[in-house]
């Protein structure tokens, strides 16, 4: 019953008479129902990996990208709505870049985290304007070493070691709970992010997906980038041999 | 002073003047640049003058620009910043795409050509000669690429390029000795009696050099260095003899 909105879930300027915000939960849906995005600390850097799902053939691979730069030094994952989280990205990059035009440095992850969380925020606080359907992770270095973040459609941005959203985020969750995150380097790390990705994806539910995996690590210069190719293609074959393997025990 | 006058005047008057660059403060002198077998090379001094002191004597006036290309900058140094901020955020925005294509010489000769010409047409210029050098692969193999624009927005295309003085010194000694294959040795070599010319004749030059490369495999920036001089040509000493109509 409460859980239904009888009249308390059209709008995002009404609480409930039990203190919930409805559409807001609804926008949490849409990043449920998404492809499973994931995000590791590792001890040198950041990787954040996106099982990015194709709903046709007729798609041309390596479009709609999921992973995107900001700035120099971080990236965003988004679950969710694609289209509300290349607002984010927008959002992000102008902030990053205003903030390098007015103090001469690169922003602060942290800074860059509360910014991005006060936008998506923003969004739930009037009658006009609909919540953000996608939650993002957030990833990257600075002076105070690499730093993860997620957001969520609420505005609520935590510090993580390790994050997960969309629709195998409790699977991917326990995954990563079983890595020594503060022994793991990047190169490893995408072998595992690329494990879990491919471990959480539900072959009888959806068909095809593309692999996104992206690093900020003392590798690629502190610079968030695409991992790249060589690189991405072995962390696919040992993910695929893992998965084998899981189905012949 | 009349045309700041004017301003001043304008502006006590309550008349809502707008300030432009009217004239430069900092300047920097020649550049030279000239293609060469494995890329381009390009060199200028170190030095920065105000008005006509010779105020800064370690400043670096050629930059790296994204991967494939250099930068040398003659005339108003702050401009010159500047010009170095707009084409940060553009080699930026191409990072962040991240799509495996990245700008090249000539795109980014271009956006600067389109920067200059602008701020000529709304009366307020960059107060630049800038050089720019690259080399990229294209469908045709490595495609080396020297251009330069001016602070009126004129630019073009040539395999050895020289601002400001050096246009008048360095030129005819490039246009005489330079050619396609010059190895980096025969490069620096050419660059050199250029550089030394302009140190003799340019009143503003100082003894204080930096020399970069670009070739496929990146740009590198020397470190600046000294050139040995020789004060003692008869010119020189007698620089009225055989000149008719001199003091």
């Amino acid at each position: 019953m409460s859980s239904i909105g009888t009249g308390y879930d059209l709008s995002v300027t009404t609480f409930s008479p039990d203190g919930r915000v409805f559409q807001v939960e609804y926008a949490g849906k849409a990043v449920d129902n998404s492809g499973t995005i994931v995000g590791i600390k590792c001890k040198d850097g950041i990787v954040l990996g996106v099982e990015k799902l194709i709903t046709s053939k007729m798609i041309l691979e390596g479009s709609n990208r999921r992973l995107h730069s900001v700035h120099r030094n971080s990236g965003l994952a988004v679950a969710g709505l694609a289209a509300d989280g290349r607002q984010i990205v927008s959002r992000a990059k102008s902030e990053a870049a205003n903030y390098e035009k007015v103090y001469g440095e690169p922003m602060p992850v942290k800074e860059l985290a509360d910014r991005v969380a006060s936008y998506v925020h923003l969004c739930t606080l009037y009658w006009w304007l609909r919540p953000f359907g996608c939650g993002v992770i957030l990833g990257g270095y600075d002076r105070d070493g690499p730093q993860l973040y997620m957001i969520e459609p609420s505005g609520l941005s935590y510090k993580y070691f390790g994050a997960a959203l969309g629709k195998g985020r409790q699977a991917a969750k326990t995954e990563i709970e079983k890595l020594k995150l503060s022994e793991l380097t990047c190169r490893e790390g995408i072998v595992e992010v690329a494990k879990i990705i491919y471990g959480v994806h539900d072959e009888a539910k959806d068909k095809s997906f593309e692999l996104e995996l992206s690093w900020v690590c003392d590798e690629s210069n502190r610079q968030h980038e695409k991992v790249p190719n060589d690189l991405l293609e072995q962390a696919k074959a040992a993910a695929q041999a893992a998965l084998e393997e899981m189905d012949a025990d | 002073m009349d045309a700041c006058g004017t301003q001043a005047a304008a502006a006590a008057a309550g008349g809502e003047g707008t300030q432009r660059t009217l004239y430069p403060y900092v300047t920097g002198n020649s550049v030279i640049a000239m293609k060469y077998k494995d890329g381009v090379i390009m060199a200028c001094d170190t030095g920065a003058s105000y008005g006509s002191t010779l105020r800064y004597k370690s400043v670096e006036r050629i930059k790296a620009v994204g991967k494939h290309s250099l930068i040398g900058g003659s005339g108003e140094f702050s401009d010159f910043q500047e010009i170095l901020r707009y084409l940060d955020e553009l080699t930026l925005s191409d990072h962040m795409w991240d799509d495996g294509n990245s700008l090249g010489p000539k795109e980014i000769h271009a956006y600067l050509t389109r920067v200059m010409y602008n701020r000529r047409n709304k009366f307020d210029p960059l107060w630049n000669s800038l050089v720019l050098g690259g080399v990229k692969k294209g469908p045709k193999g490595d495609e080396k690429y020297l251009g330069m624009v001016n602070m009126i927005g004129t630019h073009f295309e040539d395999n050895h390029l020289a601002t400001g003085f050096g246009n008048h010194m360095a030129i005819p000694i490039l246009r005489a000795e330079w050619r396609e294959d010059m190895t980096f040795e025969e490069a620096i070599k050419l660059i050199e009696k250029c550089l030394l010319v302009l140190l003799y004749r340019d009143r503003s030059s100082i003894n204080k050099f930096q020399i970069a490369k670009i070739t496929t495999e990146g740009s590198t920036i020397y470190p600046p260095y000294a050139l040995k001089t020789n004060w003692g040509f008869s010119a020189f000493e007698n620089p009225s003899k055989g000149a008719v109509g001199t003091w």
